[in-house]
């Protein structure tokens, strides 16, 4: 009986951890984004994605995301040296704000209805729209209307942009879905796919660090924006930080970050957004 | 629950999917599992070691990646698709033949171990007497020993199975539209991430709960009693 209990307590604590139901979860539990800032933060972002956010090899981040991520953190009194960086995996990012484990997402992180009923979105930041990558030397796809003839087309399992094709082009095009945009990559330089599609932004990221192996076409065929993730009942928290994103485009600091993280992929810097206070 | 009304089309087909993959996987693991399991208990020293080498490779390999590398190096780089490439559905196809290929191959080891387990089962009076009535190493295997090994490994194989139907949701990373990738799917737009989690885990309990109890069921009634 004993030794059941030692073994069942640890076990138990750690599914509650694991499922982020436990307490301790994070350092901001139930404190504002601004109260929680004098200790440092901790920022949920895509830790995969080139030009966007991505891990280095010596282990610092940078990105487009990355940018926003640092300047809003600066205008809330925070320096880089305090700032805890977390994955936040697609599917978790909501879990992840509700239950404290991060102060703020920035993430390439869609604002949509579904998701403001469980965080709160300060921005937007960036427009986006889905688009297509192909291989430099490909002339047949132009853009999502050249789509027909049963071209192979790659992008993430369940994610949005995959949805889209299926339900609009589903007659005209195959879709390989893949659990990583890298691995659609992968599949595109080999030849095994014809096109890849998510957000024009993500796949410039690409076309950036695969220049003269591949090319970003056609016009966006959605209109989608970035924000950051906060938590859903802290306003205060939320009109600081769309103060900083003002801040930033109006400074030409978010011209500066776009040109140094995207620039090289020949992608058309987007007009900057102008900031939604809901 | 509006959950359910809303993707409850979409649900059962993605869990049809999920039950074919299994299905046809378990059908090839337990055919390679077999031929395994016979090739192992053979005198022949090249029969042994061919398949101990298959056996302790394929069961130590993480599953991901068995799958990633049907996809990848076989679809991609060797250019085995399984499928006409001409075909409008090939990469479903493609990717769901695959799949099946890759839960086989790793189940079957699984399945030949078991049933090794059973062939030790069987007292060695009975190949004896088998090869003393002239029947040779493959005879007495097919007429006397294997079918007394499987009826001594129903019930590992039902957890086998099982397993297997679990398994069947690392497909969703090759694009197989199966369970998981619906999932992925509907988190997605909702972002009910547990309600949507417990409804997928109910449903494959559905799936398991039953398939344990049959197995359950076939093991005592099968049993060899002495």
């Amino acid at each position: 009986m004993k030794l059941k209990a030692l073994i069942a307590v640890p076990a138990l604590a750690v599914i509650l951890a694991a499922t982020g139901c436990g307490g301790q979860a994070g350092s901001s539990d139930a404190k504002g984004l601004t109260a929680s800032a004098s200790d440092g933060l901790t920022i949920g972002i895509a830790f995969d994605r080139p030009g966007i956010s991505q891990k280095n090899p010596d282990g610092s981040f940078s990105g487009f995301d990355v940018d926003v991520a640092k300047y809003v953190a600066t205008k809330l009194g925070v320096e880089e040296s305090k700032i805890t960086w977390l994955e936040a995996p697609t599917p978790q990012r909501e879990n992840l704000i509700q239950n404290g484990q991060v102060d703020y997402v920035v993430a390439a992180y869609t604002i949509n209805d579904a998701r403001k009923e469980k965080v709160g979105f300060a921005g937007p930041y960036l427009t986006v729209g889905q688009s297509l990558l192909v291989r430099q030397d490909e002339t047949a796809i132009t853009g999502p209307e050249s789509l027909t003839g049963g071209k192979k087309l790659c992008s993430v399992t369940g994610s949005t942009p995959a949805q889209n094709i299926k339900k609009k082009y589903a007659q005209d095009v195959q879709l390989q879905e893949y659990d990583t945009n890298s691995a659609c990559v992968e599949a595109l330089k080999a030849g095994a796919i014809d096109a890849m599609t998510t957000d024009d932004v993500v796949l410039a990221g690409y076309a950036a660090v695969n220049q003269g192996k591949l090319k970003v076409v056609g016009k966006p065929f959605t209109k989608d924006s970035y924000g950051i993730g906060v938590k859903k009942d802290d306003a205060e928290g939320r009109n600081k930080v769309n103060d900083a994103i003002e801040e930033m485009i109006k400074d030409g600091s978010w011209a500066k970050a776009f040109e140094k993280n995207l620039g090289a992929s020949g992608y058309e810097m987007p007009t900057p957004p102008s900031v939604d206070r809901y | 629950m509006e959950i359910l009304t809303e993707y409850g089309d979409q649900l059962i087909t993605a869990f049809i999917r999920t039950i074919q993959l299994a299905g046809l996987s378990a059908v090839g693991a337990l055919v390679l599992g077999t031929i395994l399991a016979a090739m192992r208990v053979s005198p022949v020293w090249a029969l042994r070691t061919v398949a101990t080498g298959y056996v302790n490779i394929v069961r130590n390999t993480p599953l991901t990646l068995v799958v990633l590398f049907a996809s990848f190096g076989l679809a991609q780089q060797l250019g085995v698709t399984l499928v006409d490439p001409n075909s409008p559905t090939s990469i479903t196809d493609s990717s769901f033949r695959l799949a099946v290929l890759a839960f086989s191959t790793y189940t079957a080891t699984f399945v030949c171990e078991a049933l090794r387990a059973g062939v030790n089962t069987v007292p060695i009076g009975q190949s004896e007497a088998a090869r003393s009535l002239g029947l040779g190493f493959t005879q007495g295997l097919r007429y006397i020993v294997l079918p007394q090994a499987f009826r001594a490994v129903v019930a590992p194989l039902g957890s086998i199975m099982i397993a297997l139907i679990k398994n069947t949701t690392i497909a969703s990373v090759i694009g197989v539209a199966e369970a998981s990738l619906l999932m992925k799917e509907v988190i997605e737009n909702t972002s009910a991430l547990i309600v949507v989690g417990l409804i997928f885990a109910l449903g494959f309990m559905c799936l398991t709960i039953p398939t344990g109890a049959v197995f359950g069921f076939l093991s005592k009634k099968l049993a060899v009693r002495t």
